[in-house]
This record gives C-alpha cells, structure tokens and sequence, in this order.
C-alpha cells in the first residue's frame, strides 16, 4: 500500500464549496528515463484517479507521464449531504488503491 | 568545396533541422488540442492558468487552472486538459468535473522537459471550449536527470 495523504474538513454546511487535496506516494515511471544500469525503466503510472461522493462520481482525471511523481491533485466539491467521499487511484502493474473520508453536512 | 562554404551549409542544415522540430511539435500540440475539442472551436479566454513564468526544476511544477463558470446544472465546465509543446507526450493530464465540483478549480504538480509552451483547454457543458496558453522557462530540465 502506498502512503496517501487526503486534506479535507471534517464539516462542511450545505451548499458549500470544499476544497479537497490528495497526495499519494508513487514513482509515476515515465518509461523515458534510463537506470543506473542504462537500460530504460520500464513504464509505471497512476493512470487513473477518481472520486465518489456517496457512489456517485463527482470528479475523475486521466493522468499522463507528464505528472510529477508523488501526484498531487487537488479539486473541490459541493457539500450535498454527509457522506463518505471514496478516492481511488489505479494504474499500471495492477495498482489500485482506494482511501474513504467522511465528511458531515450541517 | 571550401570551407567557409562548409561551414555556412552545416549551420543551415542544423538551422533547418531545428526548425522542423519546433513546428512538427507545435503541429502535434494543435492537433492533441483539436482531438480534445472534438469539432468545436477554440476559443482564447476564460481560462485562468497559474505557473511561474521561471522553473528551477522541471520535476516538479505546481500548476493551477481556474476556469470561469456558474458550474450550475445548465453551465458547467465539463473537462480541462492540459497539453504541452515539447515534452515526450503532448498530453499532461485530464480532468473531469460537473456541476457537483461547485468550482471549476484544479491544481496538481508536473514535469517539463525544456522551455516551452502550456496550453489549458476548458470544455463547457455547452460544448464550446477555452483554452490558455502560457510560455515558461525551464532551467532543470526533467526526464535527463536518472
């Protein structure tokens, strides 16, 4: 399991704008570099990220080797009704990893 | 063939090379902007794009893109891509969001690979798309560095 990093409220009021930052520990290979050995390393990326409000997808990116390792994203959301909000990254070598917050509407 | 004359024509043939380049990039740059726009045109606007205009290290550039929208149900920013000029892949990232994101904001952090161009193409729910396009320097350059 990589290291995952969520930075959300706890609480929010309805109709409000949360902002939610992500950070996951990844090496996001581009498969351009050579090794120390110089042969090329093959390609490993975080393909894929998604979040779910509730089951319900509020936001998804498409990531590229372009994207800094340890990928950052940051987005925001509508404060609809307390729920869990369910982040999932997926990419190559069969990485999937999924992390949950709770976040409570007033 | 003297040497002057040898000397002038590798410097065209360099010159030629270079240029060619540079515009077969930017030509797959217009193009990955075109296959995102899927027919609409694209029109220079209500995109925000924040970079430094100087990088130190192309590993890691935090980039933020605003986007000028309501994101109410009837008009919402549908999906931002950002696109680069010289790196191995035209394509830097996708993002897709809806009414529910509340605010057409998204930041993340990205490699590049030289000075170049950054264009920023934002898709509304009504179909047109607006785009950004910001010049940065590099000094450390990503994906040379082992």
């Amino acid at each position: 399991m990589a290291r995952a990093l969520i930075t959300m409220p706890a609480t929010a009021k309805r109709g409000d704008v949360v902002e939610i930052r992500t950070l996951i520990a990844h090496p996001m290979e581009t498969g351009y570099r050579a090794g120390e050995d110089g042969a090329i390393q093959p390609r490993n990326l975080i393909r894929r990220f998604t979040c779910h409000y509730d089951d319900v997808l509020v936001f998804s990116a498409d990531l590229f080797p372009a994207v800094a390792a340890n990928p950052f994203i940051a987005f925001s959301t509508l404060a609809t009704a307390s729920g869990t909000l369910r982040f999932t990254w997926t990419g190559d070598k069969g990485f999937t990893q999924t992390e949950t917050a709770s976040l409570a509407v007033t | 063939m003297k040497r002057r004359e040898l000397i002038g024509a590798a410097l065209g043939l360099a010159g030629a090379v270079w240029v060619r380049d540079a515009a077969a990039n930017a030509g797959e740059l217009a193009a990955a902007i075109k296959q995102f726009a899927a027919g609409a045109p694209v029109t220079e606007g209500r995109v925000e794009f924040d970079i430094a205009p100087l990088v130190e290290n192309g590993n890691t550039v935090p980039i933020t893109v605003r986007v000028q929208s309501a994101m109410s149900e009837a008009e919402h920013v549908k999906a931002i891509a950002i696109f680069n000029e010289s790196n191995p892949q035209r394509d830097v990232a996708n993002f897709y969001l809806g009414p529910r994101a509340g605010r057409a904001t998204v930041a993340t952090r990205i490699r590049l690979a030289t000075s170049q161009q950054l264009v920023a193409v934002a898709k509304m729910s009504d179909g047109s798309c607006w785009s950004k396009t910001v010049d940065v320097l590099v000094t450390l350059a990503a994906c040379v560095e082992p």
